[in-house]
Order: structure tokens, then C-alpha cells, then sequence
């Protein structure tokens, strides 16, 4: 006999009591937003937790300043819509202020230097907790990480140091210092995402679905055309109908081709291609095998 | 579709990788991207053909020493069914981290190699299933092919397996002969095994029956966090936001609010904002309460038909998590549920040998993966079931108070 509840109700009453935890355990908690669905995710399921009360956490966008305009007003209108505390801080303003050196080439990625301006704004605030919306499946690296991550005071990830997560106890005891990251949704697969999404029926940034849109054909990659890549003799631009499957920076989130308008055809697309997530949209990945294992060492999401 | 979470274990190189990938492979789960990767390194690795293991492989430290060393937690669905897989390294040393996977199990999958038969790993990991209370196990005789899909070999290896589950309890057990590597019985029945009239691995996984294994009959409620809006329109709102980890609860239900004992009705149960006839297991919820009494995060609400403990002192078994041996004596915080509190592990009664079930007296510290019996003094009042009743309350860690690391899980008793 298959059990009571269905298989998304199951997964949301997981997250939810993670979302929980997170609240009761810590002073300080913050949800990172990045205005990718698995976020959007994060905060329906933090809506739902917490209600009739409003999300008692902010949420914090660490914005490269290469993001999607629409996802950036899908944020703000996302946190006033939910009365959630919404702190914006710029990876920009963390080069001026380090000093540090913009990454060069061709599509350059502040992708690393996010890591920089995440650590100072938990020192800024003092975050004791930050929920992120990554999830196993998504990457092999990834696949051994617990729901409560514990960082040291650099950001750092230690894989010997993981503690063990028993039964549904999760254990935020930290140091002074030290800060926890959250994953509630670690046991999501892209497709359990799309048909919570759809179930409950969330709005998404329009990118996620089909528009015409100038992109570089790169390989087998279609990266947004915009100021922030380099065009060189011979790049091929054109216009194409795609839609982002994940969105992150435009420097390094691709889109793909797609007449899909709706959550049902994205759905379908997804269950007839045969690419992972990554592997179609993320062309930081590509670089190396251990690419994600080294970054998350360094204090990467 | 509904959800089942399953621990694989066997020993190094009995395919437990392999059995993993072959039900990942043959319900196209793997992506062609994915799939190149693992071809590649199937090719740094000087191996011919593609090898299933690597996709489950993750660390870099695994890849470089090709073992398996922490839980890696893989995915994959069916019409019928998502699936949870805990990947757990079988090696002693590694006792730890298959408890770890083995907690929130519902089912397990002892890899058996049909050329070795039964052996002190096998007996091992069995003997970890039925202490953490795994409700299934199925035992799968893998590399068939080794052994010219012998029956014999097939139906001796269940007589002998059968007598350990007798001893240790274990009830339901199934038994299937596979070959990971070739994939018979795995997803399409095997010609190869004619006399083997059981069910294929996969349809087993999508068709056990998991809906009893929740309890719906002693409800807990433990309390994670208050919910107060503190906005005019719900000024007197109070919910006690948790999970219900097991049983039912309605409107109206007389309740118990432990440890205190402070007696009350239910004036509203919520799921999502949203007033439900009931909540159940293990559903996440909002309980109000008719009397407007001190409820904190770690109280635990039950109603009247079903008592669970509430005491400070605590007997568990216990398996050592910490390279820092545990010495009677020595304080930590004990979590149960959302409960923290402080306690002294005053007396380890004997150690339990991992191979043999002999109980070992006289032991004055217990080390990384031993299994022991311990007496704990706790400094408030606790409130738990005994796991062997109540699984889904009756587990609890112990946690370092100065290095803040998780190093002990307790079976409370
Ligand atoms: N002939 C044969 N070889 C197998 C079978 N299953 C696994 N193997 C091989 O046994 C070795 C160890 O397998 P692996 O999955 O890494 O074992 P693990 O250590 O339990 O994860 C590998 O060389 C596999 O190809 C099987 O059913 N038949
Ligand atoms: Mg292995």
C-alpha cells in the first residue's frame, strides 16, 4: 500500500520542518535569494511554514549585478508581496572596496567573487544561518552534503568535518564565528521543483518560459547577448526562442531552445531531454570535474 | 507517486555501486551528460567498458582511493514511486556512517556475492538494520553470473541468511538472485534464472508496502517554534508550529503538554496556514490550543490515549560517532526531537560486538563505531518513546558541548 500522502507532500512537510528548525535553532537566520526557482521554491515553502505569520528572516540577494533584469524585479516584487525583509548586497561594491580584480575573458563570471561579498554581508549582520536553495541531485559534489552545513568563519567547507544527520535531528550548535548553511530542499530532484511549482501554482520570472532573445552561440551553448560578454569576429548572434531552465548570471547561465509557454511544456521538455541541469545550463561547470568541490571549499553557496 | 528512502550496504566490491547505477542506468535516470562524465573517467581509470560505480562515487578523496567513504544520497523515480538512496560505505570503520544512512530508512538492500556467500560483513550490516529498526530488508545474491546462475548456490545462501534473520528478529525479509553488472532480476525479470519465481528488485522497491509502517496510533507533536503574527487582526494568535511525527490529531482532542503535564484541548489544528479536520504523520502543522498556557520550542504536545516517557534518567544503545573516545563521566547535550539539554553518560554497561551480538562487560570507554549500552542522567526531564516501539521518537544524538560536533546516536530504550 502506497503510503497517505503523496510523494511532494511528503518532500514540502520535510522542508517545512527543516525551515522550522532553522527558526527555532538560530538568532540570526537569513534565506539567500537569488531569484532562481529553486529559491522561489525556498520561499513559498518558508511562506508556508511560518503562516499566518510572515517569514521571520530576511531574505538576502547577492546581486553580481549581472543578473536578469526580470529576475530582479520578480525580487523586489516578490518581497513586497510577502512582507519579507529584502537586504540587496553588490559583489560590485565589494570589488571597489577590496580592490579586487574583475575576472577577465570572455564570459566573465563574478561567480567566484560572490563568495566575497556572501561572507561580508554575514559578518554585517551577523547571520548566524543561511538557507540556500541547492539540492543533491544537482552535482556529485553536492550529493554527500548534509541539510545543516556547517562553515567556519571563512566560509569554508570542510567535507571530513560533516557531521552525521541522524533520523530528522539536525544539530545548528556552532561557535561564535562559525555560521551553518541550510539546505531544506536537499532532497528535491529538478523535477520535483517544477511539479511543486506548478501545484502550487507560484509565479515565475517570464524568462522561465519561451522569448525571442539575442544570444551568442557558443558550442552548444546559448548565452544571453549582453554588455557583460565579450563578442569577438566571428561570434555568431541571433535571435532564438529559448527559455532559462535555471537563472543565475547572465555571463553563465545558458538558455535553451524552447517554445515551452507554460509549466506543463517545460515539464514535458524536461522529461524528453536527456541533459541534466547543469550539464545544459551552467557553463562554469565545464571547467573541471572537482570544479564544484574545490568552490564550495572556498565558501561557495 | 508516493516515496521510499532505502540504504544499500555489502562490503567492498560485492557491487553495491554497481547495483546502484545498473537501477539508476536501466531507469533512465542517468543523463547523457552525466553519462559521458563517468565514460571518460571509466577511461582514466584504464577500465574497458563504462563503470556503473563511478556515477555514485563523488568525493574527490573516494575517487582518488576508488572507496566509498561518507552517505551519498542518489535519486530516482517511477510512475509509482521517488526514491531516496543512501549510499553507505560497508567497511567497520565506517560503522557510523551507515547508521547514519540507515536512520531514516525504510528499507535496506544486503548485498550478498554469491561466490562468498554469507559473511561476518553480512552478519554485521544485518545486525545494524535491526538495531535501527529497518522495516524492510531485502537480500539480493548479486554476481549470479559468477556462479553459472546456480540455484543451489542461490538457496543455500537463503538458508544460511535466514537463520541470522531468525535470531535477530528481522521479519521481513525477501531474498532475489541478481547480477548487478548484467542486470538480471534487477528491472526485467532474468531468463537466466528460470527457477526464481520472486519479483524483480525494482517491482519490489515500487510495490512494498510502506503506509504501515507509520504509526497513526501514538500521537507526538513536538513543538519547533511558536507562531505569533503580532499584527492587530491576529493579536491573541498563538500557534505551536512542529511536525507530527506520529499519530493523528483533531479539534477538540484533550492534550497533555510534557514534560510539564499541563492538560488542555485543541482549539484548531492548521497544515499551511489552512484549518484541517487532522493532521498526520508525518505531516508538518499548527496546533492552538483553548488555554493560553507556556509552551516552548522542545515541549512535546500528546493527547490522552498514548503516553510517552518522561524521565531523566535514560537508557540507550548507543553507537560512538567521535574519533575522542566516550568515558563515563563525560557531559553533553542530548537532542531529542527539538529538545536540547544537558547530560552525563554515567555508565557504559557493556559494548555490543557489531559481528557477533556477544555483549562485551567490563568496558571503560567506548571508541569510534562501537555500539554500547549506556546509562544517561539528564538534567531536565525528557520525553521520548522507546525506539524499539516508537522509531520515529525514540532516536537521539549526543553532541560535544565545546567542539559543538554530533558524536553519538542514541536508541533510546
Ligand atoms: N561479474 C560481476 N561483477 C560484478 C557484479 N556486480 C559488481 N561487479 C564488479 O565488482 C566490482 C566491485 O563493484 P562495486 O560496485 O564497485 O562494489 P562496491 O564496493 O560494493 O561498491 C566491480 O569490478 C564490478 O564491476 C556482478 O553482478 N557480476
Ligand atoms: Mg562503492
Amino acid at each position: 500500500m502506497p503510503s497517505k500522502l503523496d510523494y511532494l507532500d511528503l518532500l514540502e512537510a520535510e522542508s517545512i520542518h527543516i525551515m522550522r528548525e532553522v527558526a527555532g535553532q538560530f538568532e540570526r537566520p537569513a534565506l539567500l535569494f537569488s531569484g532562481g526557482k529553486d529559491s522561489i521554491t525556498l520561499v513559498q515553502l518558508a511562506l508556508k511554514a511560518f503562516k499566518p505569520g510572515k517569514i521571520p528572516f530576511p531574505l538576502v540577494h547577492i546581486d553580481t549585478g549581472h543578473n536578469f533584469p526580470e529576475a530582479l524585479e520578480y525580487r523586489d516584487r516578490l518581497a513586497e508581496e510577502t512582507g519579507a525583509k529584502l537586504i540587496v548586497r553588490k559583489v560590485e561594491d565589494t570589488i571597489k572596496a577590496k580592490g579586487l580584480k574583475e575576472p577577465g575573458g570572455k564570459f566573465a563570471s563574478r561567480n567566484a567573487l560572490q563568495s566575497y561579498t556572501l561572507l561580508d554581508t554575514i559578518e554585517e549582520f551577523g547571520f548566524d544561518a543561511c538557507i540556500g536553495g541547492a539540492r543533491r541531485d544537482e552535482e556529485k559534489a553536492r550529493a554527500k552534503e548534509r541539510i545543516f552545513s556547517v562553515r567556519d568563519e571563512f566560509g569554508q567547507w570542510d567535507p571530513k568535518k560533516q557531521r552525521p544527520e541522524l533520523w530528522n535531528l539536525y544539530n545548528g550548535k556552532i561557535a561564535k564565528g562559525e555560521n551553518v548553511r541550510v539546505f531544506p530542499i536537499s532532497n528535491w530532484v529538478e523535477l520535483d521543483v517544477w511539479n511543486y511549482i506548478k501545484r502550487e501554482g507560484v509565479e515565475l520570472p517570464s524568462i522561465y518560459f519561451t522569448h525571442e532573445r539575442e544570444v551568442l552561440v557558443h558550442g552548444e551553448f546559448l548565452v544571453a547577448n549582453s554588455p557583460y560578454i565579450r563578442i569577438d569576429e566571428g561570434d555568431i548572434i541571433e535571435k532564438r526562442n529559448v527559455r532559462y531552465r535555471t537563472v543565475g548570471d547572465m555571463t553563465c547561465t545558458a538558455a535553451v531552445e524552447s517554445t515551452a509557454s507554460n509549466i506543463d511544456d517545460i515539464i514535458a521538455e524536461i522529461n524528453r531531454t536527456n541533459i541534466s541541469e547543469r550539464g545544459e545550463t551552467r557553463i562554469d561547470d565545464q571547467v573541471s570535474e572537482a570544479a564544484m568541490e574545490d568552490r564550495k571549499k572556498n565558501g561557495y553557496f | 507517486m508516493d516515496l521510499l528512502r532505502f540504504i544499500t550496504a555489502g562490503s567492498v566490491d560485492d557491487g553495491k555501486s554497481t547495483l546502484i547505477g545498473r537501477l539508476l542506468y536501466d531507469t533512465d535516470s542517468i543523463k547523457v551528460d552525466q553519462l559521458a562524465t563517468i565514460q571518460k573517467q571509466s577511461k582514466n581509470k584504464g577500465e574497458g567498458e563504462i563503470d556503473l560505480a563511478l556515477f555514485t562515487d563523488g568525493l574527490r578523496a573516494e575517487r582518488e582511493q576508488g572507496i566509498t567513504i561518507d552517505v551519498a544520497y542518489k535519486y530516482f523515480n517511477t510512475e509509482k514511486r521517488k526514491f531516496i538512496i543512501a549510499d553507505a560505505p560497508g567497511h567497520i570503520q565506517y560503522t557510523r556512517n551507515m547508521v547514519t544512512g540507515a536512520s531514516n530508512s525504510d528499507l535496506i538492500i544486503i548485498l550478498i556475492d554469491a561466490r562468498l556467500g554469507v559473511i561476518e560483513q553480512t552478519r554485521r550490516h544485518s545486525i545494524i538494520a535491526s538495531l535501527l529498526q529497518i522495516p524492510h530488508v531485502v537480500v539480493t545474491i548479486n554476481k549470479m553470473d559468477m556462479v553459472g546462475y546456480s540455484e543451489e548456490v542461490y538457496n543455500n545462501i537463503v538458508i544460511e541468511y535466514s537463520k541470522i534473520a531468525q535470531q535477530l528478529n528481522i521479519k521481513d525479509v525477501t531474498f532475489i538472485p541478481i547480477s548487478a553488472l548484467q542486470g538480471d532480476n534487477i528491472v526485467n525479470p532474468s531468463e537466466n534464472t528460470p527457477w526464481y519465481k520472486g519479483e524483480t528488485l525494482l517491482h519490489l522497491l515500487e510495490n512494498i508496502d510502506v503506509a504501515h509502517d507509520v504509526n497513526y496510533t501514538d500521537p507526538r507533536f513536538p513543538v519547533q517554534y511558536v507562531i505569533r503574527p503580532q499584527v492587530d487582526e491576529l493579536h491573541d494568535y498563538r500557534g505551536y508550529a512542529g511536525k507530527v511525527i506520529s499519530g493523528t490529531y483533531k479539534k477538540g482532542d484533550a492534550v497533555t503538554v510534557l514534560p510539564d503535564g499541563i492538560d488542555s484541548v485543541i482549539e484548531a489544528v492548521e497544515v499551511h496556514g489552512e484549518e484541517v479536520e487532522e493532521a498526520f504523520a508525518p505531516q508538518s502543522a499548527v496546533i492552538r490550543l483553548k488555554d493560553d498556557i507556556d509552551i516552548n520550542r522542545g515541549d512535546v504536545i500528546v493527547t490522552k490515549s498514548s503516553s510517552p516517557k518522561v524521565s531523566q534518567d535514560i537508557e540507550a544503545t548507543l553507537c560512538w560517532m567521535d574519533t575522542r573516545p566516550l568515558i563515563p563521566g563525560n557531559k553533553y547535550l542530548l537532542q531529542v526531537q527539538s529538545k536540547r539539554v544537558r547530560c552525563i553518560v554515567k555508565e557504559i554497561n557493556y559494548k555490543l560486538d557489531v559481528n557477533t551480538l556477544e555483549k562485551i562487560e567490563n568496558i571503560d570507554q567506548a571508541g569510534l563505531n562501537d555500539v554500547v549500552h549506556v546509562t544517561i542522567k539528564t538534567a531536565a526531564p525528557v520525553v521520548f518513546d522507546s525506539y524499539n516501539k516508537l522509531r520515529a521518537n525514540g532516536g537521539a544524538i549526543l553532541i560535544d558541548e565545546t567542539a559543538h560536533t554530533t558524536v553519538g546516536a542514541c536508541m533510546l530504550i
